[in-house]
């Protein structure tokens, strides 16, 4: 079985939600769509206020190399282009657009597309188009990683289907429901990367979407699954492409440049929907969990629905929660306002009647190295961290501490309730400015 | 919906394990030994963990008071240093030594220099040397009033430095003379296994220290063949105490993965070099001392290579 080394096992809690099948929510009166919903720039709008605007249609347009076009997923007319709060805590500018039920789309959407007749051009463009971007999380725009540098070095496209993080179960009920998307999509990839081998790679814990993906790969010849050992960040970029070819990058490099490609379950379906049924990315696999919740569940949300709808889906809360994450536990963004739409990176939205963090009191890191041995990227978070405390920035480079992935493995371990992945977190900002102006000081002499 | 949602930084969830836990393992995992100790010694040296205990916990509750500091003894790390330097008595000792000990360890060694975690080296085993410099002559004594078998008050060590042989059973289950927790490596090894189970402490350490032991005595002692005063030097002294319980404490012993091996050879091979051409036998806490000095130096050469960073 394929893993990396180190890591951690948190309690997983997937059974609250893994036999829920994936239900389609009902969008309310008002979408919102932010511009900027992707890494790179923001989108630029298409549209004006007053517009009609039909499902599929792309009102924000990607700018620039890096960039993402965002599309409308219902129809109806534009009611005001304005910034609005998102996840992360910015307010982006975002096309409000009034639903007025009709779901009007726009021409040749849905349409049956065989993949054999088109080119590798045509599939990039058809991605392009449908505004797909990472759904693990990271939202990187996906028809850039499909135009690597050096396209025939691509020898793997990796389907991460690891979805290490507790409690999410989206990517295992797309796996096990969306089988044949998921293969289409892969096999998409690969006619853009004709020498690449293209392997799904599960979680032992969701053996039976790794069987059941394996059964409808009989007769396929270049495309296999991997079965990988339950870690947590087993789904972890880096890790996942040690894990399955042994080959190593750092935070200087790009999967590419170790000759592979990596995208999730949920990017890889919409892939084929884009290219084989012509209907773009509109909407995403969220999981519903945790405990205040009246009902768990896996959702098809539009974007654009507000996440107080998506909670009224499912019956509403019931307890009041006191911690809400957008996301996993381990990597997840606190939610602090329902009023707030889903976008391209809400894989999850989690309610806890406690905060686990409650309670917790810091005290005197005891040297006891459990965050050494938690560490994917084999740092010594404890001594980042004295560093980071202390402003030592020098010495936080020399502990490699730019590697860090942030995955919160070391707080999580740690007996002293360090905050160790906070501190990493802003010394990543922190850091990148030091370097720039040391290097603006040493332009000057 | 008017809710007040809690906003911090991810991961949101944590381990179930604190400092306290991990004491509190430790407290577990020295019980045979402490239990052994007294069954063997008898009531002084019941009184002698007892009073150590207490000392390190009152002198810690003080330090606390006088310069104005929550109190700290709630992690129960005062208690594992308590035991640890009782343990490392011999069981006839006056009672005010360990209350030196406990005062110098907690004190001087830990909370001077910032409390727990920040010290430099073992406070139980700098408590127990001040003391075996301080009190030579009643902290090597190891008479006591319950032992009235042959060996009386010479120590295996002792005894395998004459060049006699030594009973590798009592050596094993404990009933040679010795301090009150070093004597039975079986109840000593029974907490390992437990600390080894509850994953407080990993075999690094402990293996390697022994390892490198045995073998810089099967080259250097002259007596490779001899497999009695082999084992002997293995099961005598605080070896075994030291190497499961004061080698691989956490805040003294070094953090990366290759510094925990060089600093267990290191110990090692300077247990080997005091056991054999050292006056007296035991030397453990002394070694252990002198390789906590080393850690972070030794941290500092091996600073483990980032992943993805190899070769460059």
């Amino acid at each position: 079985m394929y893993t990396f080394r180190h890591g951690v096992h948190p309690n997983e809690r997937k059974e609250l939600a893994k036999d829920k099948p994936i239900r389609v929510i009902k969008a309310g009166k008002t979408l919102v769509y932010p511009l900027q919903q992707h890494i790179g720039a923001k989108a630029k709008a298409t549209v004006k206020v007053g517009d009609r605007v039909l499902v599929g249609q792309i009102i924000g347009e990607a700018d620039g190399m890096i960039s993402a076009n965002v599309l409308s997923s219902v129809s109806g007319i534009v009611k005001a282009i304005e910034d609005r709060l998102v996840v992360g805590g910015q307010k982006v500018e975002s096309i409000i657009v009034e639903n007025d039920d009709k779901y009007d789309a726009i021409e040749g959407f849905g349409v049956e597309r065989d993949l054999n007749s088109m080119s590798k051009e045509e599939i990039i463009k058809a991605v392009k188009d449908a505004g797909i971007v990472g759904l693990g999380g990271a939202s990187f725009p996906t028809h850039v990683k499909l135009q690597p540098k050096d396209p025939d070095k691509i020898d793997y496209v990796l389907v991460n289907g690891a979805e290490c993080e507790p409690y999410l179960t989206s990517d295992y009920r797309l796996m096990l429901e969306e089988t044949e998307m998921l293969i289409k999509g892969l096999r998409s990839m690969l006619r853009v990367f004709p020498k690449a081998r293209g392997i799904i790679c599960v979680e032992d814990n969701k053996r039976d979407a790794y069987d059941k993906i394996k059964a409808a790969l009989a007769g396929v010849d270049n495309i296999e699954t991997a079965l990988m050992k339950t870690k947590y960040p087993q789904g972890g970029e880096r890790q996942l492409i040690y894990a399955i070819t042994g080959r190593k990058i750092n935070v200087s490099k790009l999967p590419a440049d170790a000759g592979v490609v990596v995208d999730n379950v949920d990017t890889v379906v919409s892939i084929g929907y884009a290219v084989c049924k012509s209907t773009p990315l509109l909407r995403r696999i969220m999981t519903l969990s945790g405990d205040a919740y009246n009902e768990t569940a896996n959702l098809n949300v539009r974007f654009g629905i507000s996440y107080k709808e998506v909670i009224e889906a499912v019956g509403g809360f019931k307890t009041e929660p006191e911690k809400m994450i957008s996301g996993g536990p381990m990597m997840g963004l606190p939610v602090f306002s329902l009023d707030m739409p889903v976008s391209r990176n809400s894989s999850a939205l989690l309610a806890f009647a406690k905060d686990p963090l409650t309670g917790l009191r810091e005290t005197n890191c005891i040297n006891c190295g459990r965050c050494v041995k938690a560490c994917p990227i084999n740092l010594v978070p404890t001594k980042m961290y004295k560093a980071a405390k202390a402003g030592n920035f020098e010495e936080y480079i020399k502990l490699n501490g730019q590697e860090c992935i942030t995955c919160g493995s070391c707080s999580f371990v740690c007996p002293a309730k360090k905050p160790l992945t906070p501190y990493f977190s802003y010394m990543k900002f922190a850091v990148r400015g030091y370097l720039n102006s040391k290097k603006e000081k040493e332009a000057k002499k | 919906m008017d809710m007040k949602l809690n906003v911090q930084s991810s991961p949101h969830i944590r381990d179930n394990i604190s400092t306290r836990l991990v004491m509190l393992d430790v407290v577990i995992a020295l019980i045979p030994a402490s239990v052994w100790g007294v069954l063997r010694f008898g009531l002084n040296a019941a009184l002698v963990i007892i009073v150590s205990v207490l000392a390190c916990l009152i002198s810690e509750t003080i330090f606390n008071m006088i310069v104005k500091k929550p109190n700290t003894i709630d992690d129960l790390s005062a208690v594992v240093t308590g035991m640890i330097l009782a343990l490392n008595m011999p069981p006839e000792v006056p009672l005010f030594i360990p209350v030196v000990g406990a005062v110098f360890a907690i004190v001087i060694v830990k909370m001077l220099f910032g409390g727990l975690g920040q010290n430099f080296m073992n406070p139980a085993l700098a408590g127990r040397c001040f003391c075996l410099i301080s009190f030579a002559g009643p902290m090597s004594n190891y008479k006591s009033a319950l032992s009235v078998d042959a060996y009386s008050s010479a120590t295996p060590l002792v005894l395998l430095k004459q060049g006699s042989e030594v009973n590798l059973f009592d050596m094993i289950f404990g009933y040679t003379p010795g301090t009150i927790g070093e004597i039975s490596a079986v109840c000593l090894l029974i907490g390992a296994v437990y600390l080894l189970v509850k994953k407080i402490i990993d075999l690094k350490i402990p293996m390697v220290y022994l390892i490198s032991f045995t073998i810089f005595i099967l080259i250097f002692s002259g007596k490779t063949t001899d497999v009695n005063y082999i084992l002997g030097e293995i099961f005598g002294g605080g070896l075994i105490f030291g190497a499961f319980y004061m080698a691989n404490d956490y805040t003294t012993s070094p953090i990366t993965m290759l510094g925990e091996v060089v600093y267990a050879v290191f110990l090692g091979v300077m247990t080997g070099i005091f056991r054999l051409w050292g006056k007296s036998g035991e030397c453990v806490s002394y070694v252990i001392l002198m390789g906590n000095i080393l850690v972070p130096l030794i941290e500092s050469i091996t600073i483990p290579i980032a992943f993805g960073k190899e070769g460059k």
